[in-house]
């Protein structure tokens, strides 16, 4: 294996590509979101969206937030060239929702809401707690880790360049 | 950040190697050597070490204490001690008059300023309580996995450092290439692919 700080930096594009197509598919493919992770019900693009566009002298950062923000301004910058840096996501499954900020460099989860729990009043009651605080933890995660595989087998396959990337660009320019 | 926080961050870790048994004994007594020390009457400005996540300021590890359901459940603790500039330099100058008035000197030289001004900083260490900074941490041992719930650099950065001096285990941060490396059930060919891609452009 690489080194771990020369392999964060130079593969940190693999994590922007992963945030680029799941949002092609969230708009395009959610049949394919529910074929991996059965227990969704959804998965949409918060209230934050961060793209960046390298350059050669430089980098562009467009933020898009706010409840109703509108996002074309992150498909116009599709089109510039940019990737999806971080995402604010909302997922359900069934009558739940979990909302976390994905960052792409790292896959790092930040800020995450998960379902509403019962409070703790004691120490007794401090394992219950834990252990279904890590329940709804670990329903992000899989989902994440889940969608990340699956990329990855797509992303080093010939799929990716023959049909993936075309689809997607049909839909940045449709 | 705490793990039973309405609002958390989670950076995911893979753990290679394991502890020799007996496994409970074994955490116990690495979680206790490398326990967090208290600096609030002492010189020193910060202190690093475990704790417990029931009581993060009288960490207790007796028991098996740390242990809920499968998982090893603890937190890392940094404590800080920030003394403001102003407040360095308010006592500097003080002390300095003070010495010049006793001995009649009308000036210190360089060396005894140091000296001055280091006196001053252990004596204000002494008299200034540390910022404790607790995060929590989920250890998975039989499924090699770790969440450490905050995505602070730093705050990462110690906790890696603290993990591998206490456990003497690998401890391998797992971001997008590590992931596809090592946990996503790549053949050898396909890592071969993995080292050769290059960023694809999605526009035209």
């Amino acid at each position: 294996m690489l080194d771990v700080s020369v392999s964060y930096n130079r593969y940190k594009f693999l994590g922007h590509e992963f945030l680029t197509w799941l949002w092609f598919l969230m708009e395009k493919d959610r049949s394919f979101l529910q074929t991996e992770v059965p227990e969704l019900t959804s998965l949409e693009v918060g209230n934050r969206i961060v793209l960046e566009n390298r350059f050669n002298e430089g980098v562009e950062i467009i933020t898009i937030k706010g409840d109703d923000a509108g996002l074309e301004e992150g498909m116009l910058s599709l089109r510039k060239g940019a990737v999806v840096t971080e995402f604010h996501l909302l997922y359900t499954a069934g009558d739940h929702q979990w909302q976390f900020i994905l960052k792409g460099e790292s896959l790092n989860i930040s800020n995450l809401k998960v379902p509403k729990t019962g409070e703790v009043e004691s120490g007794r009651e401090l394992e219950g707690a834990v252990l279904e605080k890590v329940y709804l933890f670990e329903k992000v995660i899989e989902l994440i880790n889940i969608l990340y595989k699956s990329f990855i087998k797509l992303r080093i396959s010939s799929e990716w360049k023959e049909k993936i990337v075309p689809e997607i660009r049909k839909w940045i320019y449709a | 950040m705490g793990l039973l926080s309405s609002s958390v961050s989670i950076t995911c870790y893979r753990v290679e190697g394991s502890l020799e048994d007996p496994f409970m004994e074994t955490v116990e007594k690495k979680l206790k050597h490398n326990m967090i020390m208290e600096i609030d009457d002492d010189v020193s400005e910060k202190a690093i070490g475990w704790t417990s996540l029931e009581n993060p300021y009288q960490p207790k590890f007796e028991g098996s204490s740390f242990c809920i359901g499968p998982y090893l459940v603890f937190a890392l603790r940094i404590d800080q001690k920030s003394i403001p500039a102003k407040v360095l330099k308010k006592f500097y100058v003080l002390e300095m008059l003070k010495i010049l008035s006793e001995s009649g000197r009308k000036y210190l030289n360089k060396t005894e300023k140091q000296m001055v001004k280091d006196r001053v900083y252990s004596i204000l260490l002494r008299r200034y309580p540390a910022t404790p900074k607790i995060y929590d941490l989920i250890w998975n041992y039989e499924g090699g996995f770790i969440w450490f719930f905050s995505n602070q650099k730093s705050a990462n950065e110690e906790f890696e450092t603290l993990f591998s001096k206490t456990f003497q285990l690998s401890l391998i941060r797992l971001f997008p290439y590590t992931i596809a490396d090592l946990d996503a059930g790549l053949s050898d060919s396909q890592k071969e692919q993995l080292n050769k891609i290059s960023p694809t452009q999605f526009s035209e």
